[in-house]
């Protein structure tokens, strides 16, 4: 290689790349109309569209928007000539502008509603450094880990000791734990801070509510659980379910891979039972049977009965999508972990769960969504979220016979939220994701 | 199986073997439900030495240094690493894996963590080490794997050969006594392999405790002080490299060695 023939001085300038390849004519040429067979697909999905949009915009936007019944809306879009075939033709919006604040508090006192306003507005600001760990003050964790309290405190309202009472639970717990685990195993320590906490909040917690209500009266306005209602019920038992299911399903997958045999069991019980049973089965043993079983006179709130069957069957579907994480790890990992002498607790924390789950965003996302959206199933055991007003509204002899409007209402706020949640699960795998392995 | 060659002179000043034992294994066996794997197992290592474990694929290699740091169980016998018995004490087992490092073949980094944050996790949860410290230690071991610049970025951004050095580190930050290696070299190119075995040797000449389970015979006959070979789930033979090498005494291991030295 000696005697080089060439040698370039100058470098050449930088070209533009054709026309054809770039901008909205070479996209389209090679996206839309590559062959004779792709441009004919093209042609007819775009009068598919151009179909479907021609029939339903002018529908969606009728000037009905001050009907104040459906009759009314027919002489208003009557008196516009937008009359079709079938009698008048266009959306009656007056439905939604007249109930959309019930459609949004259910039977909420409306002097109370910032109180619910404001438990979703912190309830953003308490997710907010979870979500978005990296650009939010860790320091908020502490509103987040509170924020459970405030949250049924501000909905349900009440004496100020409740919450207070039901917080000190988990200091006794954890001060039983700290103290019992020096001396014990730490299993021991668990058992008994849980047993510690549980005779509190059973026995002990109702006397010093009584006890400090009647010393410092420090509260405000009770509204009952038949009050709530609409989206605002919707939202309250999707976000407990789901607050509440991602742990608890954690410890299900865990324990179904347990080595003591009556934890495996017991969790594998858990999980094949209510996988096996329909939602709504679980509802009605909520709504009805837990009564026959519980002694008579004690009230054991409906909507708090339905939280925790919601979150018992979101938390067996959780645990298996987490299960199938946990399976997707190579060993490798785990023996890695052991080989650095980190235990159990640790190596699940620190490496184990923190893949995994990562692994199952997809999963845990969709089970989210899959539960949020179950949330409706409620209107049958005769609460009223949206679905539950929906049918309540139709009950009117004002509106009687309006169907899209309202359903297409609540569909656009339920997709909204679940829309939001798929973004989101979107964000989170590029955020975690770390090179290829 | 190439032979590698070590194109560097070896400092054997600090490989001194002392008297003191590091690992005792006595009468050892060890079943995967009926199949026995080890077959009373016998083998003292004093605290310096660098031994070659070598053997047909299957011989139970890998299943012997694994019991060591009690990735593996063992139902027979005794095994003493430090000082410390290894039973079914969780405690005994956590403090073993604390002082007893092990290197993967296929390196078992923290997909989801930096290489800083791979090498000072152990220390800081495990020896609850101040975070800065750790961090300085895992830098120092860094340099010394010649990749400090490569602490920002995860696993799956480095090479094999880089990998499997991190994955020394990592070990190493835990101040081990003893280190333990199941095939390191086998995942990777033979540039790599290079980088990896020259750490290795590195680390042999500061006087560490090892075992490694390797075809690189190269390494064997330059850097350990005793070749273990092992057959069907026994130690077959054991003797100085120089020895083990030109004049191998049983049948099992003089064809072994004519077919992994390519004669
Ligand atoms: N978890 C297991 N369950 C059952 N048998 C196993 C298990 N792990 C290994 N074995 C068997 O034990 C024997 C020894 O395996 P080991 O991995 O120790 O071999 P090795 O000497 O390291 O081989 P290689 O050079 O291929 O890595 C093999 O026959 C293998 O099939
Ligand atoms: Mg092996």
């Amino acid at each position: 290689m000696s005697d080089i023939g060439f040698v370039r001085t100058e470098m050449l300038p930088e070209r533009e790349p054709p026309a054809s390849t770039t901008g909205a004519l070479g996209w389209a040429r090679a996206n839309l109309f590559s062959n004779w067979f792709n441009s004919i697909l093209t042609l007819a999905s775009l009068y598919a569209i151009y179909a479907i949009l021609s029939a339903i915009l002018p529908w969606v936007f009728s000037p009905t928007w001050n009907g104040t019944s459906l009759n009314n809306c027919r002489e208003i879009l009557t008196a516009a000539g937008s009359v079709g075939d079938h009698g008048t033709s266009g959306a009656c919006w007056g439905v939604i502008r007249e109930r959309w604040i019930q459609l949004l508090f259910g039977f909420y006192p409306s002097e109370l509603y910032w109180r619910p306003i404001l438990a979703f507005v912190l309830l953003a600001v308490a997710l907010a450094p979870v979500l978005f760990a990296d650009k939010v003050p860790s320091k908020m964790l502490i509103f987040s880990g509170l924020y459970p309290f405030i949250f049924p405190w501000l909905l349900w309202g009440g004496t100020i000791w409740g919450p207070v009472a039901a917080l000190g639970g988990f200091v006794i717990g954890w001060v039983v734990y700290s103290a019992a685990s020096k001396t014990m195993s730490s299993l021991m320590g668990i058992l008994l801070g849980a047993a510690a906490a549980l005779v509190w909040w059973f026995v002990l917690s109702g006397y010093f509510v009584g006890a400090l209500d009647s010393i410092l009266p420090i509260g405000i306005e009770a509204v009952e659980s038949r009050k709530f209602g609409g989206f605002m019920l919707s939202i309250t038992i999707g976000v407990v379910a789901i607050a509440c299911s991602l742990p608890l399903g954690i410890v299900l997958a865990l324990g179904r891979q347990s080595d003591l045999m009556i934890v495996k069991y017991i969790c594998v019980g858990f999980i094949e039972f209510i996988r096996g049973v329909p939602l709504i089965t679980l509802l009605f043993v909520a709504s009805t049977l837990l009564n026959i079983f519980m002694p008579p006179g004690t009230n054991f709130d409906i909507i708090l009965r339905v939280l925790i069957m919601v979150t018992l069957f979101a938390a067996a579907y959780m645990a298996e999508v987490i299960r199938g994480g946990l399976a997707a790890l190579p060993k490798g990992q785990y023996e890695g972990a052991d080989s650095l002498g980190l235990n159990y607790w640790q190596a699940q924390r620190l490496i184990i769960m923190p893949q995994a789950l990562k692994i199952s965003i997809p999963g845990i996302v969709s089970t989210f969504i899959g539960v949020f959206k179950d949330t409706t199933l409620v209107s049958i055991i005769g609460l009223l979220d949206p679905l539950g007003l929906s049918n309540a509204i139709r009950a009117d002899a004002n509106w009687n016979g309006v169907v899209w409007e309202l359903y297409g209402f609540i569909a656009l706020l339920f997709f909204v939220f679940c829309f939001g949640m798929s973004r989101y699960s979107m964000y989170l795998e590029r955020k975690l994701h770390t090179g290829h392995r | 199986m190439s032979e590698l060659a070590i194109d560097r002179e070896i400092d054997r000043s600090k490989m001194q073997v002392s008297d003191e034992v590091a690992i005792e294994i006595t009468n050892m066996n060890k079943w995967y439900g009926a199949f026995h794997v080890l077959r009373d197992i016998n083998l003292t290592v004093n605290q310096g030495e660098r031994i070659v474990i070598a053997g047909p694929s299957g011989s139970g290699k890998s299943t012997l240094i694994r019991c060591l740091n009690a990735l593996e169980e063992h139902q027979q016998g005794k095994i003493v690493v430090d000082g410390t018995e290894l039973s079914n004490d969780l405690k005994n087992i956590d403090k073993i894996r604390s002082e007893v490092g092990m290197v993967f073949q296929h390196f078992n980094l923290f997909p989801h963590l930096t290489i800083l944050e791979n090498c000072t996790l152990a220390p800081i949860w495990v020896r609850k080490t101040p975070r800065k410290e750790a961090e300085e230690t895992a830098m120092h071991f860094l340099e010394k794997v010649k990749i400090p610049e490569q602490a920002l970025k995860y696993p799956g951004q480095l090479s094999g050969g880089q990998q499997q050095r991190v994955a020394i580190a990592r070990s190493l930050c835990m101040r081990p006594r003893i280190m333990l290696f199941d095939e390191p070299t086998s995942a990777l190119d033979p540039e790599m392999i290079k980088e990896v075995l020259d750490t290795m040797i590195e680390l042999a000449e500061e006087g560490m405790t090892m075992l490694c389970v390797t075809h690189e015979m190269g390494f064997a006959r330059q850097v350990a002080n005793r070749v273990i070979f092992m057959d069907a789930g026994q130690i077959v033979e054991q003797n100085e490299p120089e020895e083990f090498f030109n004049n191998p005494q049983s049948e099992r291991t003089k064809l072994f060695l004519s077919q992994i030295l390519g004669h």
